[in-house]
């Protein structure tokens, strides 16, 4: 029987009934009175020197209240960059400038050059028409590998390169892994593109600036994952606005995978501009805006090689990825190529030398930043693929390749050569899992049947791990993280008994306001109904640091149950006086206080009514009321692990390729609601698919960007997807937080790209056609340039 | 000029622009903001509404040809005593939104849907759909909420 309470309840979510009736409320719901609109006159060209912004005309036409430049900007600080890594020659990266508004240079099409505020948006849109410009338009720089060429056009001027940092890690491991590389019985090469995507929540972007001329202080309305986050970067770095002057609120966010998670001057203009204009500012973003000003994800050219024994065992693995980082450095952008890419190379195997250098390279595009995964789907990715090439080259099968090279699951804690050190896992369990969800036994009938009409059949399986529950706050500041990583929660619990639950996690799609109380009824024993999430708001929640990196339950998840853990240490105290017991004696069941061994009890209301009544009360040992903060910081990474099954139709006369089945068996550790896990993991497969099979963003020479609408770049839509089968069954929980969980909200994105291209290669190569890799997108059109090129 | 139509049954009537869209005109004139905007190019459905029984997306016509007709949108598919109507209770039921930026429109097109086509099977719903984008359920889940809504047996697909 199903649990219909608690920990493990696949609970409805109580979110829905305002979603599904039109009651939410989004940003771009909000509006203010007075309130006007800004438009962002934004460049057309990719690389240019502003000569010239006359806003004359423009700001006598009708309804203009002020048109703001980078001129206006010139006082302000920059958009910051929260981390900073060390090259391999232990330099800082180089960190260039990123005004608010353009300052002399555009420097990508979309970058900001004049935001005109008018009473309406087509007030605004109108007067952004009359701006004169003069842009002497330069050489775009949009190759990475032309980029560092001596020679090539400067993004920045002042810094004199386009290359970011050249990072080595672990660099002493050079050597060694080259030594390795030169010895080895088999050296299997891969060069491939993990592609540039974008992120794409259904709702765009959107903030709203408010400003008391009474009492000085600052509101900024915004579809964040984080406010808090925003709050420091923008009130600290760019308007110097301290955190009790500045309010930020998220409120319902329609979707963010890693894009809402940045500071955009956008949020710095209209937080600025509603104190200049003494109006509060709105801006809605287009989709056509958001394509060209949401940061990106992905786009990385690498070259790896894995070299093995003449057993076949993983002795080495040597990469060199050119990583993109668009025009300015995004607020976690350095991090994604390095210590959330480098650090997961080992996977799910146990290859003792590891060696990762990465390129990030200035580009005229929009800048580059974390999406779901963030640097694992890239590392997965990689691993995957080159295994399963080696498989090929070897004449072994793909899984068993695996199996032998995998950690055990004595091998825990298993410390990798690229520094991370995984707390548990067992990787042969999820690929049993796999193998019975995905049916592989029933594979070669259904691979008859496909070829009976006429189509390859093809079957990709991998394996991926990730590092998750983001992140212990020593080892980042070491890595180079300009903020700590921990999460907070405050439990107020009100006389009659009610739960107010604070959290600095923000739910923008994952179900926190279901899934949160349940940890709570778990441990008081009380109905969820009882308990409600206060999230998104930093007057309502004091301190916070945000979901993303699939930190949400094991980090700002256990911050609510250790000070959960203190209200119940507190309420034992009161319900051991009122029945004059020790308070050592009391155990919490069924939402009762009772005192062991005695028919004696109070109920949980009797309790909270004493702490904010406190006639019969122990004054003299503890003070009234019921109320605890905790702020939590892991020790450790979480590690979700995980084995897919793709299977692939391949038309070869078109080169079309349709998704026949999916399947994942995960291992999240604990599950709490697994009817929101399996959710999370469906649009994780959809995003992966859709990466390996259609999306892509792409530049011409130019640097024009050639998807900017969804006319051109390609959505995954329901016909591009099947039933997915999922399971996480497969539980080894995590050792270091008191939940046991490790995080679901990226698997899907991270573990199934690489099962996509394995099975297409599959379904290309068991069908007698040769071929070693495609890169994503593995659009109909390139696989069928593949088979043409490998018939020829 | 001045516009008047019946929204969610009440007569409802304001000033536009010629250029206002009917996605708009709900939104910023009316308040109905459970009609979404997602997209500038008509592809991804967040701001479908039913325009004299027929889905439309609201971002493709203005306000002024709506001038006269009847509209419905999600904020008028409760139950008239407030309670979830079988479709929005099957995609609570069923898991099948997350953000909730999309289901507006998902919910609007199923009606217009399950009103044509009250069985439709797996492949009909994905291909009706195919106007609507969903960034987070992989639709896997809206898929089987559509199936149930039309009151198939959805148990035999994918558990959860």
């Amino acid at each position: 029987m199903p649990k219909d309470h608690g920990i493990g309840a696949s609970i409805k979510r109580r979110e829905d009934v305002r979603f599904l009736t039109g009651a939410g409320n989004y940003t771009d719901d909000i509006n203010i009175r007075c309130q006007a609109y800004v438009y962002f006159l934004r460049s057309d060209v990719a690389h240019g020197k502003l000569n010239k912004v006359d806003t004359s005309a423009a700001s006598k036409m009708p309804g203009v209240v002020r048109i703001f430049t980078g001129a206006d900007f010139a006082a302000v600080g920059g958009i910051p960059c929260g981390w900073q890594v060390t090259d391999r020659h232990g330099e800082p990266m180089k960190e260039p400038a990123h005004p608010v508004l353009a300052q002399g240079k555009v420097r990508h099409v979309g970058d900001p050059i004049a935001a005109v505020v008018a009473d309406t948006l087509e007030q605004a849109r109108d007067a952004a028409e009359a701006i004169e410009l003069d842009i002497q338009e330069l050489p775009a720089v949009v190759n990475m590998k032309a980029a560092v060429q001596s020679g090539s056009a400067l993004v920045h001027d002042d810094i004199g390169t386009n290359l970011c940092y050249d990072w080595g890690f672990v660099e002493e491991n050079k050597a060694a892994v080259d030594e390795a590389i030169k010895n080895a019985a088999h050296v299997t090469t891969l060069e491939l593109v993990n592609n540039r995507l974008v992120a794409n929540p259904m709702e765009p972007r959107v903030c709203v600036g408010d400003y008391s001329r009474a009492t000085d202080d600052h509101t900024l309305y915004t579809t964040s994952q984080n406010p808090h986050v925003i709050r420091l970067l923008m009130g600290a770095f760019v308007l110097g606005i301290p955190e009790h002057k500045l309010r930020v609120v998220a409120p319902d966010v329609g979707g963010g995978f890693g894009t809402k998670i940045f500071h955009y001057a956008e949020e710095a203009f209209c937080t600025f501009a509603a104190k200049a204009c003494n109006r509060p500012v709105k801006w809605t973003a287009s989709r056509s805006e958001a394509f060209m000003s949401d940061a990106h994800g992905r786009d990385h050219v690498t070259k790896i090689e894995l070299a093995l024994d003449k057993d076949n065992n993983f002795t080495a693995i040597r990469t060199e990825t050119y990583a993109n980082m668009g025009a300015y450095l995004s607020t976690f952008a350095p991090s994604v190529p390095t210590w959330l890419h480098g650090t997961l190379m080992a996977g799910n195997y146990r290859t003792p030398l590891i060696y990762v250098n990465v390129k990030a390279v200035f580009t005229n595009t929009v800048p580059v930043d974390a999406y779901r995964g963030a640097g694992r789907p890239e590392a997965t990715y990689q691993i995957e693929r080159v295994v399963d090439k080696a498989a090929r080259e070897l004449g072994v099968d793909p899984i068993a390749l695996r199996r032998q090279n995998f950690i055990k699951p004595d091998q825990y804690p298993y410390q990798t050569p690229v520094a991370v050190a995984y707390d548990t896992g067992n990787y042969d369990a999820t690929m049993d899992k796999l193998i019975e969800i995905a049916d592989l036994a029933g594979f070669e009938k259904r691979k008859k049947a496909s070829a009976a009409k006429g189509l390859l059949r093809g079957l990709g399986v991998n394996c991926y791990i990730e590092a998750c529950g983001i992140a212990p706050s020593n080892l980042v500041g070491q890595l180079g993280a300009r903020a700590g990583l921990y999460e907070s929660a405050t439990v107020r619990v009100n006389a009659t008994g009610g739960i107010v639950v604070m959290t600095g996690s923000h739910s923008h799609g994952q179900g926190h306001e279901t899934a949160f109380p349940q940890v709570i009824s778990e441990m008081l024993g009380i109905d969820e109904s009882m308990i409600e999430i206060v999230h998104g708001d930093t007057s309502k929640v004091p301190m916070g640091m945000g979901t993303y990196g699939s930190r949400s339950l094991a980090v700002g998840g256990s911050a609510m149950v250790r000070a959960t853990e203190k209200i119940l240490r507190k309420a034992k105290k009161i319900a051991a006086h009122l029945m004059e017991a020790s308070d050592g004696d009391i155990e919490v069941k069924d939402g009762r206080f009772h005192v062991a061994g005695t028919d004696k009890s109070v109920a949980w209301g009797d309790v909270t009514l004493a702490a904010y009544v406190p006639h019969n009360y122990p004054l003299e040992d503890i003070e009234p009321g019921l109320e605890e903060t905790a702020f939590y910081d892991p020790s450790n990474f979480t590690y979700p692990a995980g084995a897919y099954a793709c299977e692939v139709e391949l038309d070869p006369e078109t080169g079309r390729v349709t998704i026949e089945r999916f399947a994942a068996a995960d291992d999240f550790g604990n599950v709490v609601n697994p009817m929101i896990v399996a959710g999370q993991v469906h649009g994780g497969i959809a995003q992966g698919v859709g990466q390996a099979l259609m999306e892509g963003a792409v530049y011409d020479d130019n640097g024009q960007l050639l998807t900017g609408s969804y006319m051109d770049y390609a959505m995954p839509r329901a016909t591009d997807v099947p039933f997915y089968q999922v399971d996480h069954s497969c539980v080894t929980p995590c050792t270091h937080n008191p939940l046991g969980v490790k995080g679901c909200g990226e698997a899907g994105a991270i573990g199934s790209p690489p099962a996509v291209v394995n099975a297409v290669l599959d379904a290309l190569n068991s069908g007698g056609i040769k071929i070693d890799h495609i890169d994503m997108p593995v659009s109909p059109s390139r696989v069928w340039a593949a088979i043409q090129k490998a018939k020829a | 000029m001045k516009v008047t139509m019946t929204v969610n049954g009440a007569s409802r009537s304001g000033e536009v622009e010629g250029r206002t869209l009917l996605v708009n005109f709900l939104r910023d004139t009316l308040h109905l903001t459970g009609t979404h905007v997602g997209c500038d190019t008509s592809q991804c459905g967040a701001c479908v509404v039913h325009v004299n029984g027929q889905a439309v997306k609201s971002c493709t016509m203005l306000a002024a040809e709506a001038d006269g007709a009847e509209i419905k949108t999600v904020e008028g598919m409760a139950n008239g005593d407030g309670s979830l109507s079988t479709i929005q209770q099957a995609f609570q039921d069923h898991h099948g939104l997350q953000c909730g930026f999309c289901t507006p429109g998902m919910v609007m097109s199923t009606a217009a849907l399950l009103k044509e086509n009250p069985k439709p099977t797996e492949a009909e719903v994905r291909h009706y759909l195919e106007g609507n984008i969903c960034r987070c359920t992989g639709y896997h889940n809206i898929v089987k909420a559509v199936m149930a809504a039309s009151g198939q047996d959805v148990s035999t697909i994918a558990a959860e």
